[in-house]
């Protein structure tokens, strides 16, 4: 009679209370560290920032008065993730077009979705290095060495598999059906995959599209000696062939400095980083979600 | 007055249209093949830079830590080292972590709510610049841990792990804030290969009169065993390959030593650290350290989607 009622007492119930608070202890341990960190960074940076921030050049460092301001590494980051966007994109849904429409599941595709894998291990410094070796130190690009060019295909080579995956997977998404009717009506291979399967598949391929972009623009190995940094601003088109400062850099540089000026500008470039980042990042998910719901209907 | 309409007309394909279709086919294959030419290139561009340092050293390159440009001395047996140590060591305390984290999410201990909003703010976590990450371990983590660092060494200093007095700078707070980089990609894996087990195996469980730990730890944990070991191998290579923030705390020192607390190296911090002014073999050198670095994650994540293949969920 009594065996049907809970028993504190009973070993199995002591170690399932025991295993249960050992997994929220592993939660905590987990989360709070994560919500401290976060915290700071937007408390931290975010009380740095000030008009003139993304106005002025920075200043050298060395006298500890005035740091000035974060512009041209903005601009250059911008300007540095567009160059690798309008490289990996058009190859990577290219490659992910062939990949979900073309291939018959054959060597040939295993080997690239197996090649997209790999590359994206890859650890990001490599591709900086690889870069370097065959543009910065060969000067190929008109003579010029580290420029924001070179640092713009390094990170292409990073964003690559992101977008080649995304394609992939969001373009087998879509159902065989569409490209029957299309095929069956006459169309051919190439307006069907132009005007049905990617329009179809579109917004699943940008949110991913987005988010590589947004990690690309955050990553500082690729750039530390293909773009290494400048102070600068960036007047023209030329610029593009010299040494070009980015946001990601400036924060490594300027943290490793001595001075407190320094310091906070690496913390006020972090916060705007952070916030962008994350701002695209949760945009993009209520983009997915929303898209989830609407097409589950 | 009615104008009969045939019902199909035949439409012969006009060649231009043709050799579009086939361009367009064409121009697919060729940008999908850029993965494997850039993939070989990259191997193949770090190899022959490291060529000559390779026929140097040889493998005499790997158990040698003197990195001596003056008198053109390399061997990378101290970044070799502390690469190996600082992943593993922190994949060591990211595991028990993220997976309790990870059970945590997938049981129902607290609300849905909740455990979503959990979820997905570890997951927004991944997406922070690892350089944020050095910053933030520059200025917050090192203060914070130096006291605790203190006590280690005073009462642990003969184990030869916590054998030097610490000052600043040191592997044990890289591996740390490996361990904040990791948790996100760990956590998450193990989420996704814990929320894939088909429900009908706990309620078998539980039918048969399993408590919810004995459901977890011999039905539901070995189910999801082969995707969370893949999302492990995953964090081992980018633990590996990660650069910005470790070599932001790790102190950069070549000198080797076993002490956890003294600064030390990885491949990755002496690449960043030395690439920019590196000339003549020395460059050699790091080619040839980065080649190693290459070889050691490419291992890593073929065993991992090895892993995926072969063990992946029969349910």
């Amino acid at each position: 009679m009594n065996s049907l009622y809970y028993q504190k007492r009973l070993s199995r119930n002591i170690g399932d209370k025991f295993f249960t608070s050992l997994s929220v202890i592993c939660a905590l341990i987990a989360i709070l560290p994560l919500i401290f960190l976060v915290t700071y960074i937007l408390i931290k940076g975010g009380s740095q920032i000030t008009p003139e921030l993304f106005t002025l050049e920075p200043n050298p460092p060395g006298d500890d008065l005035d740091a000035g301001g974060i512009n041209p590494a903005l601009i250059g980051t911008l300007i540095i993730t567009t160059i690798a966007s309008i490289i990996a994109i058009p190859v990577g849904v290219g490659g992910g077009i062939y990949l979900a429409e073309y291939s018959k599941g054959g060597a040939f595709s295993r080997f690239i979705r197996f090649g997209v894998n790999v590359l994206a291990g890859v650890p990001s410094i490599i591709a900086g290095v690889f870069i370097y070796a065959l543009i910065v130190s060969t000067k190929i690009l008109f003579g010029s060495m580290y420029s924001g060019l070179a640092g713009g295909m390094a990170l292409s080579i990073l964003m690559l598999p992101t977008v080649i995956k995304t394609t992939d997977e969001g373009l087998k998404l879509v159902p065989n059906e569409l490209r029957y009717a299309s095929l069956g009506v006459g169309a051919s291979m190439y307006t069907t995959i132009l005007k049905v399967t990617l329009p179809s598949a579109f917004r699943s391929i940008a949110t991913g599209v987005v988010l590589g972009i947004a990690r690309a623009a955050g990553e500082t190995a690729p750039l530390i000696f293909t773009a290494l940094f400048s102070y600068y601003y960036i007047t023209g088109f030329g610029d593009l062939f010299y040494e070009m400062g980015s946001l990601a850099v400036l924060i490594y540089n300027f943290a490793l400095e001595p001075y407190d000026a320094q310091n906070k500008l690496a913390w006020a470039a972090s916060f705007i980083l952070v916030l962008s980042i994350l701002s695209v990042n949760i945009f993009s998910r209520i983009l997915a979600a929303f898209t989830e719901k609407t097409k589950r209907v | 007055m009615e104008e009969k309409l045939p019902l199909f007309k035949n439409r012969k394909r006009f060649g231009i249209e043709k050799n579009i279709d086939i361009i367009f086919k064409n121009t697919a294959l060729v940008l999908s093949s850029f993965v494997a030419i850039i993939l070989l290139g990259i191997i193949l561009v770090v190899f022959f830079q490291s060529f000559e340092s390779f026929s140097r050293y040889g493998l005499k390159f790997l158990v040698t830590s003197e990195w001596n440009p003056v008198k053109d001395e390399y061997g990378a047996f101290t970044a070799i080292y502390g690469t190996l140590v600082t992943s593993f060591l922190s994949l060591l305390i990211t595991i028990p972590l993220g997976v309790g984290t990870a059970i945590f999410i997938t049981e129902d201990f607290v609300p849905k709510v909740f455990r979503e909003i959990i979820g997905s703010f570890v997951e927004l976590l991944a997406a922070i610049p690892s350089v944020v990450l050095g910053l933030w371990a520059i200025f917050v983590m090192e203060p914070f841990f130096r006291a605790f660092f203190v006590f280690l060494h005073n009462f642990f200093g003969w184990i030869p792990l916590f054998s030097t007095e610490p000052t600043g700078r040191n592997s044990l707070l890289a591996i740390l804030i490996l361990v904040v980089m990791l948790l996100p990609i760990v956590t998450a894996i193990a989420r996704d290969s814990l929320n894939q087990v088909p429900k009908k195996l706990r309620n078998a469980a539980y039918g048969i009169g399993a408590s919810r730990w004995k459901t977890i730890f011999s039905v539901i944990l070995p189910a999801a065993l082969s995707g969370i070991m893949a999302g492990v191998l995953l964090a081992l290579g980018r633990a590996m390959g990660e650069t910005m923030a470790v070599t932001m705390i790790i102190g950069n020192s070549n000198a080797f030593s076993w002490s956890l607390l003294s600064p030390g190296y990885t491949i990755s911090s002496m690449l960043a650290n030395q690439f920019g002014e590196a000339d003549g073999s020395q460059v050699s050198s790091l080619f040839y350290a980065a080649f190693v670095l290459m070889i050691l994650s490419l291992l890593v994540n073929i065993f991992a989607q090895w892993l995926v293949k072969k063990f992946s969920l029969k349910y």
